[in-house]
């Protein structure tokens, strides 16, 4: 940015004592102190900032590091394993957050991306502003209400069990709305004479969106998925009330309990006994893990394939 | 000052620059395969439409019998005896420590967000602008049951000091009182792990609307004679106003919903707890009564209770929420 450069000239001058630039830039000592205070302000600001951050990675590499680079931690389950005992792994939590989350994209990522093309390439008038405005609503709906509608729907209407799929249902309405925002912006970088030339070869517009635009717009909407599906991975609420925990590894998700790592840690954390107090934070860790490494591949999609305009 | 504020730039910008597709149907042609998809295409725009109604009418249909047979005035009362046979509870307990934890929350991160936004914008060199910017997104990777652990388990042991310290000063204020509960599981406890959760939230937007601050306007400052903080001031915070409030907004609704963190931190009272302004108290938001008592649900009456309160904060977080839009789109100021 051409102003910063400038500004960085106008600092020197504004620490030199005002007589030697008369006139038009004349700066009083205050201005030039309070100009000098907002820097370090600013500087101080982002160092706060960092503190939390440094701080948190550090408790939780610290507590629960070790135990990640045991193999059984990534083989095994906790069948069997009391409070007391140091051993078992978290497989069956890592497998149940992956299968739920998986589900989850199933279902919510075809109607997040119908409705973004929706939103963005036939959407006019009245209809589609109600869609765009209940994007919003969903957008910001906190995630105990999903969870409280879901229970209010799966069990107190339908009568069912709490059971992963209930989860997912709930996730469903939280990834929702992440996709088609993610979705939307991507489609609309798409240049205008893409569809115009492919209307021009006779092809139908139903064609144009499925051959060139999406492919066009292809890897931003991947990157939108994936930033989904960390942020849904870590929510715990929907799980507090529709997914029950268990020590054993169970992947049928409309069978019964599908433990999770978020639940995993849930149900340990008051413990004071050291083996269960090291596996808390060591599913914290794993699941600080698997989110990170979502988000960085989202990045690098994003990054190696930006639209091709 | 209103010439070098900006304000009339931000009226002139054009908003995005707009690609959109060409106007009504001229495209289609009405075969099998375009009605298909566009079908398909209206078909989830309506599903979502149908999905947050059919949040709306769920929770209003199971709240209102329990609502009915509420014998306390639910929004004025503290009591919570969904358990008593006739059903008593209000939400002004709920509501004070929700909306208190939650502004606590928006002291620390607004300033601060506000403050890293214009550091990586402004301040910082070239080569830190990226990786900062990623840094403070980090943020907001971590899970929110991590940061009550944390929060519980690390932080909340040096919260003693802090709490002392301003117990010591201000402690003749009802909002400063010492209530008696460990300081590792206090609303102010709450409130710094609520900050530095929506710290990326306010960062990424604020830092979003200052980015656009016309180069012309800040060239114009400097041209003036201004210094970078009085270029700062007159030019790129005048410009990104209406982006930091609703900036602020978006993460103060996300401090009010947040359930996790606060239900692991936030020692739950008796209920028999005297009434208390403290920050240093205990107690419950909205959020964590309902996951806190999510084993409870087992009969209509006592779901509706929770139902109840979940519609209130589901009111609560979309009123906060429209305000946000609202702003954004008044003042065009910036691009989502």
């Amino acid at each position: 940015m051409t102003a910063a450069d400038v500004t960085s000239d106008s600092n020197l001058a504004a620490l030199r004592p005002p007589a030697s630039n008369a006139g038009f830039s004349h700066r009083s000592r205050s201005r030039a102190l309070r100009n000098l205070v907002a820097r370090v302000v600013m500087w101080l600001a982002f160092l706060i900032a960092l503190v939390p951050l440094v701080w948190i990675l550090w408790s939780v590499v610290t507590k629960g590091g070790a135990l990640l680079l045991n193999s059984t931690w990534w083989t095994n389950s906790q069948r069997g394993i009391t409070d007391r005992m140091v051993g078992g792994g978290a497989a069956h939590a890592i497998e149940g957050t992956l299968i739920e989350a998986l589900a989850t994209a199933v279902m919510a990522v075809p109607i997040g991306v119908m409705t973004a093309i929706y939103l963005v390439e036939y959407g006019r008038g009245r209809l589609a502003n109600i869609v765009s405005f209940m994007v919003d609503i969903l957008t910001g709906i906190p995630s105990i209400v999903a969870a409280l509608f879901i229970y209010a729907v799966w069990v107190t209407t339908f009568g069912f069990q709490r059971v992963g799929f209930a989860v997912c249902l709930a996730l469903v309405l939280l990834m929702i709305p992440v996709i088609v925002r993610s979705t939307e912006e991507m489609l609309k970088l798409v240049h205008n004479d893409l569809r115009e030339a492919s209307y021009a070869l006779g092809v139908p517009k139903w064609k144009t969106i499925a051959r060139v635009v999406v492919p066009t717009a292809f890897s931003g909407i991947i990157t939108g998925i994936l930033l989904g599906l960390a942020r849904i991975m870590g929510e715990t609420a929907p799980l507090l009330i529709l997914g029950p925990y268990t020590k054993d590894i169970a992947t049928d998700i409309f069978g019964g309990l599908v433990p999770t790592l978020p639940t995993m840690i849930n149900q340990d954390r008051t413990e004071v006994l050291q083996p269960a107090v090291d596996r808390v934070w060591g599913a914290a860790m794993t699941l600080i893990l698997i989110i990170l490494l979502l988000n960085i591949a989202g990045r690098l999609v994003s990054r190696l394939g930006a639209p091709k305009t | 000052m209103p010439n070098i504020t900006g304000v009339s730039a931000v009226d002139e910008l054009s908003g995005p620059e707009r690609h959109g597709p060409p106007q009504g149907n001229r495209a289609s042609t009405g075969r099998l395969g375009d009605r298909i998809f566009s079908g398909t295409a209206r078909g989830a725009g309506i599903l979502v439409i149908a999905i947050v109604t059919l949040v709306g009418v769920f929770l209003l249909s199971q709240a209102i019998p329990a609502l009915a047979k509420d014998k306390v005035n639910f929004l004025t009362s503290t009591q919570w005896n969904v358990d008593a046979t006739p059903l008593q509870f209000g939400i002004a307990n709920l509501l004070w420590v929700t909306v208190l934890s939650s502004a606590l929350a928006m002291v620390v991160a607004v300033p601060l967000g506000i403050g890293v936004a214009l550091f990586i914008t402004q301040y910082a060199p070239r080569w830190l602008r990226g990786p900062a910017a990623s840094l403070v997104d980090l943020l907001a990777a971590v899970p929110s049951i991590v940061y009550g652990l944390w929060g519980l388990q690390v932080l909340g042991t040096h919260m003693d000091g802090i709490q002392g310290f301003l117990i010591k000063i201000f402690g003749r204020l009802p909002l400063f009182q010492d209530a008696g509960v460990a300081a590792a599981s206090t609303i102010l406890t709450v409130a710094v792990v609520l900050a530095i959760m929506v710290l990326p939230i306010v960062t990424a937007l604020s830092r979003e609307v200052f980015a656009q601050t016309p180069t012309t306007n800040m060239e114009a400052a400097l041209a003036l004679g201004a210094t970078r903080w009085e270029m700062i001031r007159t030019a790129v915070l005048p410009f990104g106003k209406p982006g930091v409030i609703s900036a602020s907004m978006l993460g103060l609704g996300r401090a009010l919903g947040e359930t996790v963190a606060v239900t692991v931190i936030l020692s739950a009272l008796a209920g028999s707890a005297p009434w208390s302004w403290s920050m240093f108290n205990g107690g419950e938001t909205f959020a964590s009564k309902i996951a806190n008592n999510a084993a409870e649900f087992d009969s209509p009456q006592k779901a509706g209770a929770f139902m109840a309160a979940g519609l209130v904060l589901f009111g609560l977080t979309f009123i906060v929420n429209a305000v946000a839009r609202a702003v954004i789109n008044r003042r065009k100021a910036f691009v989502e």
